[in-house]
Order: structure tokens, then sequence, then C-alpha cells
């Protein structure tokens, strides 16, 4: 049994299939990468994952657990976490409070206790800061902590929303285009990251990504997708060297001529 | 500008970043009990009605500034608590008993009210939670069996054991020390996992489902305790005013509960006793300032309204970040002097939100 399944899922909105029966596997401590043209429906399946969308059809088993059909904040806490294509940090808020906003799935106080700042909360607290700042550390944010979010740079900010999400010390981790934005500075410490990420924390990757270059240094598997459909799916170099995936990417014309 | 060595982590969860600032809240809670002994009772008693005011603008301010879940019909919660205390107060409870009660059972109520939340935002939401309102009151009005209807009640003044609150000066100590805990709870609650879990419903209820927080919980949850306090504001209101009737509590009062947290500063604590303080205190402010205007136009009727009108609109279009924020920005001028740069505040224009997530 695989780590997170995905069984033959389909969804439309209105007349347009966004996804057609897509089936795929993730092994515990792979990186897996979803590419595809514009529009192929890449960011739907996290969005289905995460459950802002409903499902037409299929599965999602996440640990022999079937999460199609539980609410969205379950999703996160039985251990999936995700970045999101344009960031959707808290904005009002500083960096190192959207890192403990990451902690949320693992608190333990209740209001009444919260209310009076108990010992216990308080050692929750600190525990909470302890592990943010492990993630201040791992991805160097420390000269960023305590500034408020709106004003970060760009890169910052893509950096910031991966560190909230490791920050809820996930086993599945969803990419949605995290290079994108980026220079080529920040992507050269991305694919490090990502690469540790996998290698030290042993967190499973699903990632979704347009720039080749990252796909092939990190991924351990690949699939293709295009208008919803799955094309071609294996090891980096077999899918992108695939006929059908250079023809989506390129054109008919373009793939006769590049292959 | 400060920087703070920190070597612990206690350090980092303290309610006070600087000594210094406990320091200043102390000498700000002595100032408060001295008050009463440089000033008339009216004043005092205006002083009273401030720190009620503040205790629900605080609750109202967790509900609006912090998990942006807009309420009109706060006065509801005000009104459902001022009853409660006094109907039981008149049953021979003690008032001590009496005052959590009544914010109890209008963080009960609030709980049903949250739920249209759950489908509702912004404009929508207003219209139901108005609605909302305009039940309330009708209940207060025909119930007449328990409320006494459009008539009124009187209410018992407090007594504490063998303390009791009948002058001004005593009420406002009384109001005084609810307010101070009030807020110290609330503090608490923004630093811990809830309150950062109504800010981030606030700023991106996509995200923060992503981070595993539930909507439904903690929605409801933010109108509970948002309606607990202005139910305990509404039990001191009633004993402060000792008569009560449907008429205080209408929509008016809701409108102005959110007059008083936008003019203070949406999203701080602070704001929202500055926001009390300014709407109790304008209309004094204009009655003083008549005697220095022109004959003619101090003699005019509804001069009053029209002043706290046009001062309330000039608020909202030249400091969206209300009193809090003319603080924030002249505090922030002396810590970066001379190097403060205007456009620090400057929000940046977005023409656009992306639907994808």
């Amino acid at each position: 049994m695989a780590f997170f399944e995905t069984h033959n899922i389909s969804i439309s909105f209105g007349g347009l299939r966004a996804l057609e029966r897509v089936s795929f596997e993730v092994n515990k401590g792979e990186v897996f990468s979803i590419i595809g043209p514009n529009g192929a429906g890449k960011t739907t399946i996290f969005n289905c994952i995460n459950r802002y969308y409903n499902l037409d059809e299929g599965a999602f088993i996440f640990k022999d657990k079937n999460i199609a059909k539980v609410s969205p904040h379950v999703v996160a806490d039985l251990g999936i976490s995700r970045t999101f294509q344009n960031i959707e940090l808290f904005k009002n808020a500083t960096v190192i409070d959207n890192l403990l906003l990451g902690r949320h799935r693992h608190r333990r106080s209740n209001l009444f206790m919260e209310a009076l700042f108990s010992p216990s909360v308080q050692r929750q607290e600190i525990e909470s800061r302890e592990k943010a700042e492990e993630v201040i550390d791992f991805l160097d944010l420390q000269a960023y902590r305590d500034q408020f979010v709106s004003g970060l740079p760009y890169g910052v900010q893509k950096t910031v929303e991966l560190g909230r999400a490791l920050a809820m010390e996930p086993e599945l981790l969803l990419l949605d285009e995290p290079s994108s934005g980026m220079n080529m500075e920040e992507m050269e410490d991305l694919s490090f990251w990502i690469t540790d990420i996998k290698e030290e924390l042993g967190i499973s990757i699903l990632l979704v990504e347009h720039n080749m270059r990252l796909v092939k240094e990190i991924s351990d598997r690949v699939l293709a997708l295009n208008f919803g459909v799955v094309i071609a799916q294996g090891t980096p170099n077999e899918v992108l060297g695939h006929p059908e995936v250079m023809k989506a990417y390129l054109g008919e014309e373009g793939a006769s001529t590049a292959g | 500008m400060r920087f703070l060595m920190k070597r612990n982590y206690n350090q980092d969860i303290q309610l006070f970043k600087y000594r210094s600032t406990f320091f200043w809240y102390l000498a700000l809670i002595i100032g408060c009990c001295l008050l009463p002994l440089v000033l008339d009772d009216y004043i005092t008693s205006q002083l009273s009605f401030i720190c009620m005011y503040s205790i629900a603008t605080v609750g109202l301010m967790l509900l609006t500034g912090y998990t942006g879940q807009i309420s009109m019909g706060h006065a509801a919660f005000f009104g459902i608590g001022a009853y409660t205390s006094a109907i039981l107060t008149s049953k021979g409870v003690p008032f001590l008993l009496a005052l959590p009660t009544a914010g109890l059972l209008a963080g009960f109520i609030g709980i049903f009210i949250g739920l249209p939340a759950l489908r509702l935002s912004g404009l929508y939401l207003a219209i139901a939670t108005m609605g909302f309102g305009f039940i309330v009151d009708e209940v207060l009005v025909r119930w007449e069996s328990l409320t006494n209807g459009n008539m009124g009640m009187m209410v018992d003044p407090v007594s504490i054991g063998p303390l009791t609150f009948e002058t001004e000066v005593q009420f406002y100590y009384l109001t005084l020390v609810v307010l101070v805990l009030t807020i110290l709870a609330a503090k608490n609650i923004l630093r811990s996992p809830t309150g950062r879990a109504m800010i981030a419903i606030r700023d991106s209820e996509v995200a923060a489902q992503a981070m595993g927080i539930s909507m439904a919980k903690y929605k409801t949850m933010a109108f509970a305790i948002s309606a607990f306090f202005t139910g305990v504001a509404g039990s001191l209101y009633g004993h402060k005013l000792t008569f009560i009737n449907p008429e205080s509590f209408t929509i008016l009062v809701s409108i102005e509960f959110l007059a008083m947290i936008i003019i203070g500063g949406l999203g701080s604590l602070h704001g929202a006793v500055y926001g009390a303080a300014f709407i109790i205190f304008l209309p004094q402010l204009i009655i003083m300032t008549k005697d220095y205007m022109p004959k003619y136009l101090a003699d005019q009727t509804g001069l009053e309204s029209a002043l706290y009108g046009l001062m309330i609109m000039l608020f909202i279009l030249f400091e969206p970040m209300g009193i809090y924020g003319i603080w924030r920005k002249k505090k922030f001028y002396f810590e970066m002097f001379p190097l403060y740069k205007k456009d620090t505040f400057k929000k940046e224009k977005k023409y656009f939100k992306a639907e994808r997530h």
C-alpha cells in the first residue's frame, strides 16, 4: 500500500472536465512532481486534496484512510500541509506569528486555560517557538523574524510560506509552484531545501512546478498532465522526453523538430 | 530604536516586551485609580461609561478587528447581559454570580449567531446580525412577564458581600477592575493559539484551513467570546443606569459600537478603549467649544449631532487606522528619528485579488 494514493479522481466545473480519472501514488520519502501546461489541472489536484473542491468521483487514500470526504481542516490535522501558488500568508502578522500558526495542529490548550495564560499554555508556547526557531534556522529567515509579512520581498514571502508548512511538521508536503517569482539564487536555495526536507526531515513531497530544470534535479518521479488527463508517468528523464509531453508543451510541429 | 537581546523563550511570551512598558501601564492604572480624587461626580460617571463601553468594544474588537467578522447585532448581546443581570439580582442572586451569568448567556446565544457567519461574510453577515438585533429587541418588548416590556424595569444597585457600589466613584472602580480583567483575558487569548487562529481567519480563510483551523469552531467561538464580553458590559450598564428598557438596546447602539472600534483603530485592543473614550467625550468637547464659537453658529439647532457626524467622517477619511494609528505613527516617528520615512505606513494598493489559490 502506497503512502498517499489518488484513485481515478474526476472533477468538472460546469461543462469543463478539469480532471479526468487521474491516478497516481506517492511513496514515503519521495519527491513526486506534477507538470503540465497552464490549465492542465495541476493546482486543481491540490485544491481537491485540501477539500476546497468536491470530487465528482474517485478517492484520496492517505495512510490507509480515505480523505476525500472529510472537512478541509481535518486534512491538515492528519499531516498534509501545503503552500499556495499565489501567496496566501497571514499578511498582517509577523513572520514568527505565521510560523506559529503552522503549529496550530499541535496545540493542546483550551480557551479557558488560554484566557488565564496558565503555565501549561506557557510551556506549549515555548515549545512552539522552539520548533518555529528550528524552521527559521533551516530556511535562514532570522533577519525577518519579527517583521510584518506584507512588507517582505516576494521571494522571502514564498520562503516564509514554505516555513509555515514545515512548522506543521507534516508527513506529506504539497508545494504549488514554489519557484515562481524567485530569482536564480533563491531557486538554488530552494532546490537544496527540498532535497533536505526529503532526506533530513523524511517528509514526502508532492510538487507542482513549471521550471523543468528544478523538476529534473529534485524529483524521484514525475507525472505529466494535459487538459486534466495523465499523459505520462515515470522517472524525470522518461517523462520529459516523452513525445506526448513534448507535443503538449511545444505543439505538434515543435515536438517533431525537437525530437 | 531599541533592540532587545533575548536570551530565553520566556522573554518571547511575556505580556510586556520591555520592562519600561510594564511600569508605564502600572502608572496608567494608578493614574486611573487616582482620577476620581480630582474630578467631579459627573466626569467620573462618564469615565464609568467609558470603561463599560470599552469592555463591550474589546469584545467587538476581537470579533471584527481580529476575526474579521462584522456584527451589527451587538446591542442585542448588550441588552441580553443587562436584562439577565437585572432579572437575576431582582430575584436575590448575588451580583458576583449574576455578572458572569449575564456574560455566559450572551456568549451561549452568540454561538448560534456565529452559525450564519459560516455561510455569510461582509455586508451579508452585517444584515443577518442586524436581523438578530431586531429579534432580540422585539423579544425584550413582548416578553412582558419577564422584562416588563416597554415600561422598562428598575435594576438593583450593585453590592458584593458587605461592599456596596452606590456612589459614582465606587461604581467607577468596579468598572475599572472589570475592564482591566477583560483586557488581560483578551490579550491572553490573542497571544495563544485561539487568538492566532482568529487572526488567520481574518487574513486568509483558505490558508487558515490549510493550517488545520476549523472555520466552524473558531468563527462560532469568536462570536461567543465577543458576546460574552459584551454581555458582561451590558450587565454593568444596567446596574449603572438603574433603569433599563428596550429603547437602550436598539440598532443605534450596535452602530455606535462599530463606530468606536473603527475610530479607535481596527485590530488593536488600545483602539477599542480609545474609540470608546473618543465617542463618549466628543459630545462634551463639542459643548465645551461652543463657548468659543460665533454666536450665530453656536445657537444653531442640531449643531452637536452635525459636528459629531462630521468628526467621524473626517476620521475615516484621513486616518483609516484610527486613533491607534495616529499613536503608532507618532511613536514610530520618535523611535526612528531622524530617519522616519513617511511612506512606511502606506498601504500597497491592490487592484485585483486572484481567485485561484
